[in-house]
């Protein structure tokens, strides 16, 4: 005999406010510290560059990548919520997810393949 | 889906006892025509005559027969064996987010409560129209409210909801929807007082878009954009803005 549990079901909508959310938490721990490296210019010049020259390893370049996605992902996600709440957009939300999560790997490929064009 | 025959087996892990139980599996014949309910009530009359469940019409009109088949829920009634059956097992529950009185039977009470919450009634107000009121079939309060009107009470939405999981204190996508129909009632007298029952803890503003009530809603209604209505509604009320 144990207590009657049913686990949520996974659909289209609980990912898309997931991906908001997750995308979302990252991007928040990513701005202090952020905020705090930019912070290092108020100590001189050296300093930022010492910290700026370890952004350049390829893992660093690869996690920015990650970065934008988030970014890119975080605005989809959120225009969906705004389009719907506020336009009475409907939708399809397995294709509307799908757009969203495309719309990030983009913008992540994007920066990460503009990675050699920067120097 | 499934192309089982009679000479199949079908294992049904129906659960037994009340908010603390057990699922248990009753072996019968499987035939993918027949229904979730008919299932339920073939190991009731051969197997086990203290189940308990609850069904009225059999035909999808009351929505009595709710339950949570494979971890969704479903009315029993319109939902074939061979459509849901995975491996020859199906798991039924009652639903979920209500009280359980018995094996597959919930309470209601508190899900039409959560109605009264949300004024989800006609107000006709002390000084109702003495005439019939002229509501332009084509108009776009009729339209609103044409789109949700048709909901029975099922409460698929409701155990449906992943917000309901989480804070019980949210009133839910059906008593949210009635309120919706109500509000673009030309008729209705009470529009202020429901918008402020909507509009506090636990209303419309909780609701995170996550449209699994728009996905089960069996009428194929979508609760999410009749609770997006009210928000609007309720947004256009703290900036001042008449509608």
């Amino acid at each position: 005999m144990s207590a009657l549990v049913i686990r949520a079901r996974s659909h289209p909508g609980l990912l898309a406010a997931l991906l908001n959310r997750v995308s979302g938490i990252l991007l928040a721990l990513f701005l202090p510290a952020h905020f705090i490296v930019l912070g290092l210019a108020l100590s001189g010049a050296p300093a930022l560059e010492r910290f700026l020259a370890l952004t350049r390893s390829p893992l660093v370049e690869v996690l920015e990548a990650g970065l934008v996605a988030a970014l890119a992902l975080h605005l989809a996600c959120g225009l969906r919520i705004l389009a719907i709440e506020f336009l009475d957009c409907r939708e399809k939300t397995a294709v509307t997810v799908s757009i969203c999560l495309a719309f990030g790997f983009f913008f992540g490929l994007l920066f990460l393949i503009s990675v050699p064009m920067r120097g | 889906m499934s192309t089982a025959n009679a000479t199949e087996t079908l294992s049904l892990e129906i659960w037994r006892g009340g908010a603390v139980g057990e699922f248990r599996t009753y072996r019968i014949p499987m035939r993918a025509s027949e229904t979730v309910l008919d299932a339920v009530s073939e190991v009731q009359r051969s197997t086990d005559p203290t189940l308990a469940y609850r069904f009225a019409c059999r035909v999808g009109m009351c929505g009595s027969c709710a339950m949570m088949v494979n971890d969704r829920p479903r009315w029993t009634c319109r939902t074939r064996v061979g459509v849901v059956a995975r491996g020859g097992r199906l798991r039924v529950a009652p639903l979920r987010h209500l009280p359980v009185v018995k094996d597959l039977v919930v309470d209601m009470a508190p899900f039409f409560a959560k109605w009264q919450q949300a004024h989800g009634r006609f107000e006709p107000g002390v000084a109702p129209f003495r005439d019939f009121a002229r509501v332009a079939p084509a108009s776009a309060e009729r339209q609103a409210a044409d789109a949700g009107i048709e909901c029975i009470g099922c409460g698929v939405c409701y155990a449906a909801c992943d917000v309901v999981g989480w804070n019980p204190d949210y009133l839910g996508p059906a008593a949210l929807n009635r309120a919706w129909t109500l509000m673009n009632d030309v008729r209705d007298q009470a529009r202020r007082e429901r918008l402020a029952a909507v509009s506090g803890p636990g209303g419309c503003a909780s609701c995170h878009t996550h449209m699994a009530c728009t996905e089960t809603c069996p009428k194929a209604i979508a609760p999410t954009y009749a609770i997006a209505g009210l928000k609007r509604l309720a947004i256009r009320a703290a900036l001042g803005v008449r509608p």
